[in-house]
């Protein structure tokens, strides 16, 4: 099938057309190519969209499930792995993908993204790593850079940024991975990956705010922005020849966990089957 | 031939806790999220125990945020569920049960008082939190709250706290009382197979025609639960009726007034409550919760003495009973709410029923009300 054959029948089928595009983003945003690259692992891994959910927070990332054509909710800022955990325990049977921001997921939401990765619950999270509050217009947020303006740090931000991927594998998830928005095929195998695993998995797609971090640091426009991703990340097998000093200033890509650790609802089922043992013996 | 022995009432000896619990078994609830509190916690311990038993899932999340937003995200998947705090927590919980209210998905939400603000007093009892059930989330929204006075009150009304919220596609609370919750009394359970269930409304309609957020010709359109093939959208903003975000007045405003209309065009099924009627009555006294029980042995004490009183007890909080109550003031001098609290549901009574002639009886110590206290503000009262 010819690309632009694919492009259109995934947009005919994935998309809703009942409402009003375009959508809230801004034009050059990174957003929209990880909804592109999740639509086309959704697609690849032939999911039928009755069993796909997808649930998100509140801020640029939490507009996405509104686009797609799957079971959707648009829920509280930084509670979205709380309502997916409560969907999931009750219908194992679905797959549940998490859209969040890195202030929904590691700032008010932080306490919630260690525990259900600490649970290995059943869960895709996928974290839009833009390094700041976009919608609220450049704000600080866990992960923005050490020295960095922001809004709220007119004299330069004095906080460390959260590491995610290894804030993931301390706190036990079954799956990380990372990728940028400019590596799209990569990030939509990575997504297909994630979104395969049956524990808790993770991807940290580093994408950028040209509006609000970009312009008050003057790092320039978004294809600026995009050209730095495409030059400043290596993968892990090129990140092993950099010194530690150089490594420090790439953003390496590719999966750094991936392993069999049983999975929270069919922990629970046995949960169950004790439970009604115990009940039939008296 | 004599029926089994089986069938007969077994009276055993409960907690409110645990009441709580065999109501919600019995009404259907098969998801509980919550978090450890006193003195909520044996509700969380029991239902651990008995959720697997009947198939159903328990789990212990990391705050009372997480447990209430787990506990809608369960029932989008079409579980009947609930969780179980105390003040701090139910503060917490504050944001997502105006979530679950705008999004009308139902859920019930146990709220066992013990003294606030703050930390206050964990096993001390009270009824501070009945302004915080109504107006406690951000925004106008409609509410239903019900107050049980006894362990078998708790039974009951856990089981209409779930009928209410899928009848109403609305979160219910159930303010209990650390008294209620921890006191254990000898009831009787009735047979399950007699108690009426609300199952969630189906709807009739294909996927394409569905629209989870319909305002006519139904005040409460029907919740598909998720991954049943209506792929739709459920959004924490204002939304349109196929439940996409909208800033058109003319797409919120036939959304408030559905939501204003589905509880008040439904008040006859909404308000519960129990009167004690004295035709001759010059002073009438209200309560609810464990203070109803006070208030009705009070009320009984003065009747001995000669006073002529009526007592009326409000299990459904809210909405609040303004027709009910103005009804029973309208035939009586002088109107005496004891709450345990410094004075919340009896701003109610006193705007239905005037200022003037609504007296208070506040006690918020901590210590239990005593039928004592009571008489006084009859015997000042009533002459």
């Amino acid at each position: 099938m010819r690309r632009s054959d694919r492009e259109s029948r995934l947009h005919d089928h994935y998309l809703r057309h009942s409402k009003k595009f375009p959508n809230v983003w801004c034009a050059g945003c990174g957003i929209g190519i990880v909804m592109g690259a999740l639509v086309r692992a959704i697609d690849d891994l032939q999911l039928h969209r009755d069993d796909v959910a997808m649930i998100s927070g509140i801020g640029c990332s939490g507009r996405m499930p509104v686009y797609v054509d799957f079971n959707t909710m648009h829920t509280t800022h930084g509670r979205a792995l709380a309502f997916a955990t409560g969907l999931k325990m009750v219908r194992p049977d679905m797959r549940v993908i998490v859209i969040m921001g890195d202030g929904d997921a590691l700032a008010i939401g932080g306490n919630h993204f260690i525990h259900a990765a600490r649970r290995n619950i059943g869960l895709t999270a996928i974290i839009v790593n833009n390094f700041v509050y976009g919608m609220t217009g450049g704000q600080h947020s866990s992960t923005t850079p050490t020295g960095a303006l922001a809004t709220t740090a007119p004299y330069g931000h004095i906080e460390q940024p959260f590491p995610i991927v290894e804030l993931a594998q301390a706190s036990g998830a079954a799956f990380i991975a990372r990728s940028t928005v400019y590596h799209v095929q990569e990030l939509e195998k990575l997504i297909a990956q994630a979104i395969s695993k049956d524990g808790f998995s993770v991807v940290e797609a580093v994408s950028y705010c040209h509006t609000t971090l970009g312009r008050i640091n003057k790092w320039g426009t978004a294809p600026d922005m995009m050209r730095y991703l495409k030059e400043n990340s290596v993968s892990q097998k090129q990140a092993e020849k950099l010194s530690d000093e150089e490594r420090s200033w790439k953003i390496v890509r590719g999966v750094f966990a991936d392993r069999d650790i049983p999975e929270y609802t069919q922990l629970y089922d046995q949960v169950i089957e004790r439970a009604q043992a115990e009940e039939a013996t008296g | 031939m004599k029926k089994p022995e089986e069938k007969e009432p077994q009276p055993i000896l409960l907690q409110g806790d645990e009441a709580c619990v065999e109501g919600a078994i019995v009404a259907g609830c098969r998801f509980f999220a919550g978090y450890p509190i006193t003195p909520a916690t044996e509700i969380a311990e029991r239902l651990s125990r008995r959720l697997p038993k009947v198939g159903g899932k328990f789990i212990q999340m990391e705050d009372e945020i997480a447990s209430l937003a787990a506990v809608i995200g369960a029932s989008v998947g079409g579980a009947k569920a609930m969780t179980a705090t105390s003040g701090p927590g139910f503060s917490l919980m504050q944001e997502n049960i105006g979530y679950a209210a705008i999004t009308e998905i139902p859920c019930v939400i146990v709220n066992v008082q013990r003294m606030g603000p703050s930390t206050g007093r964990p096993t001390r009892s009270s009824q501070g939190d009945v302004m915080q059930a109504r107006w406690g989330t951000h925004g106008d929204h409609p509410i239903i709250a019900l107050s049980p006075s006894s362990v078998r009150e708790t039974f009951d009304l856990t089981i209409q706290a779930f009928n209410f919220s899928e009848r109403y596609r609305t979160p219910v609370i159930l303010l209990m009382e650390e008294i209620i919750g921890h006191m254990r009394e000898r009831v009787d359970l009735p047979d399950p197979e007699t108690i009426e269930i609300e199952e969630r409304p189906k709807t009739t309609v294909p996927p394409d025609w569905y629209k989870p957020y319909e305002n006519y010709p139904l005040d409460v359109p029907p919740l598909v639960p998720f991954g049943e093939g209506y792929r739709y959208h459920i959004t924490g903003l204002h939304h349109d009726e196929r439940g996409y975000p909208t800033d058109r007045p003319d797409e919120i405003r036939p959304w408030q007034r559905r939501m204003q209309l589905k509880i008040e065009r439904s008040l006859s099924d909404i308000l519960l409550y129990a009167e004690d009627e004295d035709e001759d009555a010059e002073t009438l006294v209200i309560a609810y919760g464990s203070v109803a029980r006070t208030a009705h042995h009070a009320v009984r004490e003065a009747r001995e003495r000669g006073r002529k009183v009526s007592f009326l007890k409000l299990q459904t909080i809210w909405p609040f009973a303004e027709e009910v109550v103005e009804h029973a003031a309208a035939k009586v001098e002088h109107v005496v709410v004891p709450e345990m609290n410094m004075g919340q549901l009896v701003l109610e009574v006193e705007r239905v029923a005037g200022r003037q002639r609504v007296h208070r009886v506040n006690k918020a110590d901590g210590t239990i009300m005593q039928p004592t206290e009571i008489l006084a503000a009859i015997e000042e009262w009533a002459r």
